[in-house]
This record gives C-alpha cells, sequence and structure tokens, in this order.
C-alpha cells in the first residue's frame, strides 16, 4: 500500500490491486484457516442438521459515531439477528461497497472494529467481497454481512410465539444509537455525553436461554425503535401489548436531546437491546442474568402481552392516561416549535 | 430529568382531574379549545381526553404551523428548489406536507438540495459555508419562532451575505382566534392558549377575546399537568361566569411578554394579510419583511413560475382546524390519508390533529 492513502477504482479490477488490498488489508484483519484459503467460498463445519441463517447491510451515515462505526455496526448487527432466533451465530460473510476516494486509514479503522467486535462474539469472517464504485455513486462505504449459526438445544423463538400474561423485557435505556448518530449526523451541538449502544448481544441471549429456554420472543429493536417491534409482535401473534411509560428506561440525556427535537424515543433506533417476552413465572431469572451482563445492568419489564386489542399496541402513560403506539411512518422529523 | 419529571407526576395528575370533575359537575357540555398544535400532541400523547369528565370536550384548533401552510407557498417553494444552486433550507416537519402535486421530500428525491435545519442560526451558517449557492430558509411558523427568524436577516445584513433570503409566511396568532370566536359555527366556552406564542406576545393581546367575545383564556404550558391545570382554571372561570385571560404557564410567560424578541420582530417585519389553509384569508394575521429588508425576501429575489394550486377534494383540515369537525369525522381519515400518505396537512404534521388523533387515540 506505498504511497497510496485511499480507496481507487483499481482497487476494485480484480487485479494486482485488489489482491494487495485482499493481503494487506483483509487478511490482516480476518485471520482464519478458512479464509486465509482464498477460495471462492468457505467449507465449514457446522454440527447438527438446521441452521440459523440471517443477512444485513449497512449504510449508516456518519461512518464513525461515538462508541462505534460501520464495522462494528455490521458484525454486531449480524450477530444479533442470529442470536434473537435462538442461534448461536459461528460464521459470518461480508461484503464490501467501497466509494473511491475512501482513504485506507479509514477502511483500516473500520476492518479492525470488525475484527474486536467478531472476537468478542466469537464469531469467524469466512468468506467475503469488494467491490469498488465510482466516487458519488456510493456514501463512502457500504456493508453487507450474513451469519450462520446452530440452533440452541430446547428454543423454539418466533415473533408468532407471544402469549397473554408474557411480561416484556428490556435489557437498558433506549433510543441511545438513533440519537447518538443522529445528533453526530446532524453537526447537533449539545453538551451531552451520548455514546451508541451498538454490542454483540449472543453470549447474554445464550445465558438466558440456557437458564430459561421456555422464552417465547425475542427480537432486537433497531429500525423504527421499541415501538415498531412491539407493533411487529402483536401482529405477528394476534394479541395485545399493553406498556408501561413510567418504566420504560431512557437515559437523561437522551430525553433531553428527544424533549428538545420533539422525537419520541420509542421510535428511536438500538444496536444493542433485546425484547423478550418471558412467562411471568421466568421474569426474574431473566432479569438476574441480564443485570449481571455489562449489557444489561439497566434491564427492566416495560410492559405485558394482553389479550385485547389484538394485533396492536397501547401504553398507560406517566401520567394514568392511555395512548395507542402505532408503527413509526416515514422518518421521524423535528418540529418547528 | 429536572423540570419535568415533575410536571407529569401521576399524582398531580389525578388530584387534578378529581377536581376537574367536581367543578364540572352538573354544567352543560363545555368546549375548550387548545389552540397549538404541541397542547394538541400532549394531550393526545399522555392520553388527557381520558382522565376528563364526559361533559369537558377539547377541540383542536389552527395553532400547528405546518397545517396551516398555504398550498400555495409549498407549490413555490418547491418551485425555488429547483432552481440551480439553490439550498433550501427548512425546520423537518416541512419535509413530507403535500402541496398542490409534489413536497420537500419528493423535490429531494428528484435531487433538490433540501437541508433540514434546528435553527435559523444553522441556515446562516449553510449560506456562509456554500457562498456559491443561494439559502432560502423557509420561514414558517408563529411568534414562536418569528423572532428567530428576524435575528437571522438581521445578522445576514451585519455579515453582508449576499445569498441568504427567508421565504416568508409567518403568522401571528391571536387573528385567526378571533376569526374561531366571531363565528357561529363552534359554540367555545374557552380557550387553551398557547404557550411559546404566549411567551413572547404576553397575555395582553387575548384580553379582547375575553372581554369582547366572553371567551375564557388561559395560557398553558405543554407538560400534561400544565394542560390539566388549565383545564381546572378555565372550568372555574366558567363556573363563576367571568371570563378574563389567566397564566397557567408562569415560570415562563409574563404578561408583557418578551421585549426583546418583540423589538425585533418589529424592527423587521411588518403585519400582512395571509392566506391560512382551510381557513383563507385573514386580514392582518401574517408577517412579512420590511422594505428595507426586502434583499433577504426570497419571494421578491425568486421570479419562479408556480403550478396552478390544486386543493385536495375530500380533505376537512380546514373544518378540523377550526373546531368545527373532528378527525374521524373526515371520510379520508385512517382510509385514504394517513400519517404514511398523507392528503391533508393535519395528518402530515407530528403536531396536526389528524395525526395526533390517529397515532395515539385509535383503540
Amino acid at each position: 500500500m506505498k504511497n497510496q492513502d485511499r480507496i481507487l477504482l483499481g482497487h476494485g479490477s480484480g487485479g494486482k490491486l485488489s489482491h494487495k488490498l485482499l493481503s494487506d488489508m483483509f487478511l490482516k484483519y480476518f485471520q482464519n484457516a478458512e479464509l486465509g484459503k482464498l477460495n471462492d467460498a468457505a467449507r465449514i463445519e457446522c454440527p447438527g442438521e438446521s441452521l440459523v441463517f440471517s443477512t444485513d447491510s449497512y449504510v449508516v451515515d456518519p461512518i464513525f459515531f461515538p462508541g462505534g462505526d460501520i464495522g462494528k455496526l455490521a458484525v454486531c448487527g449480524t450477530v444479533n439477528d442470529v442470536a434473537m432466533m435462538g442461534g448461536r451465530p459461528l460464521y459470518l460473510s461480508v461484503g464490501f461497497i467501497i466509494e473511491e476516494g475512501l482513504p485506507l486509514s479509514d477502511l483500516e479503522t473500520i476492518l479492525g472494529s470488525m475484527r474486536a467486535a467478531a472476537e468478542e462474539a466469537r464469531v469467524q469472517i469466512v468468506t467475503g467481497d469488494t467491490k469498488v464504485v465510482p466516487k458519488g455513486t456510493a456514501d463512502k462505504i457500504f456493508i453487507n454481512t450474513a451469519g450462520v449459526g446452530i440452533p440452541l438445544a430446547g428454543t423454539n423463538l418466533a415473533g408468532q410465539n407471544a402469549r397473554v400474561g408474557d411480561k416484556i423485557i428490556v435489557n437498558g435505556f433506549v433510543a441511545d444509537h438513533g440519537i447518538t448518530v443522529m445528533a453526530r449526523r446532524e453537526g447537533l451541538e449539545l453538551d451531552l455525553d451520548l455514546k451508541t449502544d451498538l454490542a454483540p448481544l449472543n453470549h447474554m441471549i445464550e445465558e438466558i436461554l440456557e437458564k430459561t429456554p421456555d422464552i417465547h420472543v425475542m427480537r432486537d429493536p433497531t429500525r423504527g425503535g421499541v415501538a415498531t417491534t412491539l407493533n411487529e409482535i402483536a401482529w405477528q401473534s394476534d394479541v395485545g401489548i399493553k406498556l408501561s411509560e413510567k418504566d420504560i428506561p431512557v437515559s437523561p440525556q437522551v430525553n433531553a436531546v428527544c424533549e428538545i427535537l420533539g422525537l419520541d424515543p420509542l421510535y428511536i433506533a438500538n444496536e444493542g437491546k433485546v425484547l423478550v417476552f418471558s412467562p411471568a413465572d421466568y421474569v426474574d431469572d431473566v432479569l438476574s442474568v441480564m443485570r449481571a451482563n455489562i449489557y444489561g445492568q439497566n434491564a427492566c419489564v416495560i410492559g405485558e402481552v394482553v389479550a385485547e386489542p389484538q394485533g396492536r399496541v397501547y401504553m398507560d402513560t406517566v401520567i394514568g392516561g392511555q395512548r395507542m403506539i402505532d408503527m413509526l411512518a416515514g422518518e421521524q422529523l423535528p418540529r418547528i416549535c | 430529568m429536572k423540570y419535568l419529571e415533575e410536571f407529569r407526576n401521576p399524582q398531580f395528575a389525578k388530584a387534578l382531574a378529581t377536581k376537574i370533575a367536581e367543578n364540572a359537575a352538573g354544567l352543560r357540555e363545555i368546549k375548550l379549545m387548545e389552540v397549538c398544535g404541541s397542547h394538541t400532541m400532549a394531550i393526545a400523547r399522555y392520553g388527557i381526553r381520558r382522565l376528563l369528565p364526559q361533559n369537558i370536550k377539547l377541540i383542536s384548533g389552527p395553532g400547528c404551523p405546518v397545517c396551516v401552510t398555504a398550498n400555495g407557498y409549498l407549490d413555490k417553494a418547491n418551485a425555488i428548489s429547483r432552481l440551480p444552486d439553490v439550498i433550501i433550507a427548512t425546520f423537518g416537519d416541512m419535509m413530507r406536507v403535500p402541496g398542490s402535486t409534489s413536497s420537500l421530500e419528493k423535490e429531494r428525491s428528484k435531487g433538490s438540495d433540501i437541508r433540514i435545519v434546528y435553527s435559523t442560526m444553522d441556515a446562516i451558517t449553510l449560506a456562509v459555508n456554500n457562498p456559491d449557492k443561494q439559502v432560502v430558509f423557509l420561514g414558517v411558523g408563529f411568534e414562536t419562532t418569528a423572532p428567530t427568524i428576524a435575528a437571522s436577516v438581521l445578522r445576514a445584513k451585519e455579515l453582508d451575505l449576499q445569498n441568504y433570503t427567508v421565504y416568508c409566511a409567518n403568522k401571528t396568532m391571536p387573528n385567526p382566534m378571533e376569526a374561531i370566536a366571531s363565528g357561529d359555527k363552534v359554540d367555545l366556552q374557552g380557550f387553551i392558549c398557547p404557550a411559546h406564542v404566549s411567551t413572547i406576545i404576553g397575555a395582553r393581546p387575548y384580553e379582547f377575546l375575553a372581554e369582547k367575545y366572553g371567551k375564557s383564556c388561559v395560557i398553558a404550558g405543554f407538560e400534561p399537568l400544565d394542560v390539566l391545570e388549565a383545564v381546572k382554571m378555565l372550568i372555574e372561570q366558567i363556573r363563576i361566569g367571568k371570563p378574563i385571560v389567566q397564566i397557567q404557564y408562569s415560570r415562563v410567560t409574563t404578561v408583557e411578554g418578551n421585549p426583546t424578541a418583540l423589538k425585533i420582530m418589529d424592527k423587521t417585519f411588518e403585519v400582512c394579510d395571509t392566506e391560512w389553509r382551510g381557513l383563507g384569508n385573514i386580514p392582518g394575521s401574517g408577517l412579512k419583511l420590511r422594505k428595507e429588508f426586502e434583499e433577504y425576501d426570497a419571494d421578491i429575489k425568486f421570479d419562479v413560475i408556480v403550478e396552478p394550486t390544486q386543493e385536495e377534494a375530500g380533505c376537512i383540515c380546514g373544518d378540523v382546524m377550526q373546531g368545527i369537525s373532528s378527525p374521524t369525522d373526515c371520510p379520508l381519515f385512517g382510509t385514504v390519508c394517513t400519517p404514511e400518505d398523507p392528503v391533508g396537512a393535519c395528518m402530515v404534521s407530528s403536531e396536526g390533529s389528524c395525526a395526533a388523533s390517529y397515532k395515539y387515540e385509535q383503540f
């Protein structure tokens, strides 16, 4: 990479520059026997008969934000999706679409965070691809990852499985990620210590499922936030969901930003949160596992599954009123006054 | 959060609700209008209607700045956005408001440079940082935002910026309230007067509503306890039959308002007639830049061809904003017109009464 500090179109040509990028950058960060073979596909050992398989693409702007970057997001996001379905994630693929001109130092930082996140989640990146597109046709870097894992024994998690009486648990403050990214993107000059909640949750989730395999639903409230995710589950399971506004954990900083901009934290994205639908008897077990984990110290119950109204979510408000919680329509927009 | 949770205290809310029910017992149906969109939102968001007795009806007024912005204004804003080397700077909730055939969001997807800003000073910064572009700020809002727009014009003059203009559609509050109070379409007994508009203009501009039209007025804050306390104060006024203007939001609002803000508004703006979506032209209810600031007036600077204005058939936003109809009376509500695909502005704005009703109250 001598005398070059930016991605050139030639890095995507498939020729010498591409190979150099592969050996000097990607293999440097993602070292494992399978990837090192540089074959067209990875042959991987996969115990058992069924797989948990998921994919997601990451296009966040800005690519670096307090507490993480697009690389960490691309690993954690897919790891979490596999974990939410009761899978133990084992392998990831990664595809990069890079805009011509991206500083190589930025790419290295991103690869470094991907490696760190993969190590923490104990997954291997076993196959990958890189494309370079002309300047202006992509925004710096887009990443796709796919993840495979094996289902944990005795679990049966699905959005259709919520049952009346289930308690809904979240592992901490909501809306941290979306507000952090938005504040950075919009250049809001706020004297606040905002940080994304981005984290691989698979170990915490596996611990929960080891202790209480009879959890009904787990889902990460990413885009659209807690409100949208709960609406999906209410609809899939044909049940009602009742939330308690006073129990929903929002950090004072995030609350302040939401108040100023007129945003509702229930509709803001999270990247290190899980909503767990647990039979009432297991709530204490779930909470104790979460609270013993660094990613679950502020875990609490925020609501429950009820019979009516089917397919809808509503909330007891802090002052004792009630309101519906609908899905997010379009993007949330800051208000005039 | 300090000074926020205190105004959402459930015990106090319950006590206020009990007091309201006691005072309203035996009275005939009382209609109160919350004028401001932020009140509409707070009422729906905290489920306040469910805490009030049956004979108290809260109806939404014309105080959502996005909702009352005329189609013709949006059409011209869209047309300006299509000019080369123009950056439109706007508050976020204008993005999706439908004009006759387009919206800023649609124009952005077709290549117009439209930026969401959080303050008028962000728009000034945009102009400073983009000297080869024309930055046009969409000046929408009531007396709450007018001083900040005035300040941006003064700042542009101070910096001698040649590339900053405001496309001005600012409106003032008491006039449409008079239009509603003087009409016979809604039998209103009182107004929950806007919080932040009143912080600027004070309490005196509402006095004629009590004196001439016999409407009780309480200036209220936007937190749920503020609204409940304002309702309690209004019911007390109605019980004793003595309409006056009271300030519930005394932690921020004074009788005289904010003299600094009023001064810069007066310096830069003059009163004009203006078109309100749904309400028509209301004389003396708008603000436009004074002659000496006309170089900052986008309406004068940009001569664009604007499409003919079309109003959406079947939409009853106008009646909704005057309190004549409620959102659910509209045949389009929740079927043709939803927040995902809004027809009228009351559905698109987060503070619109249709959006509030759709989002929070359809059990």
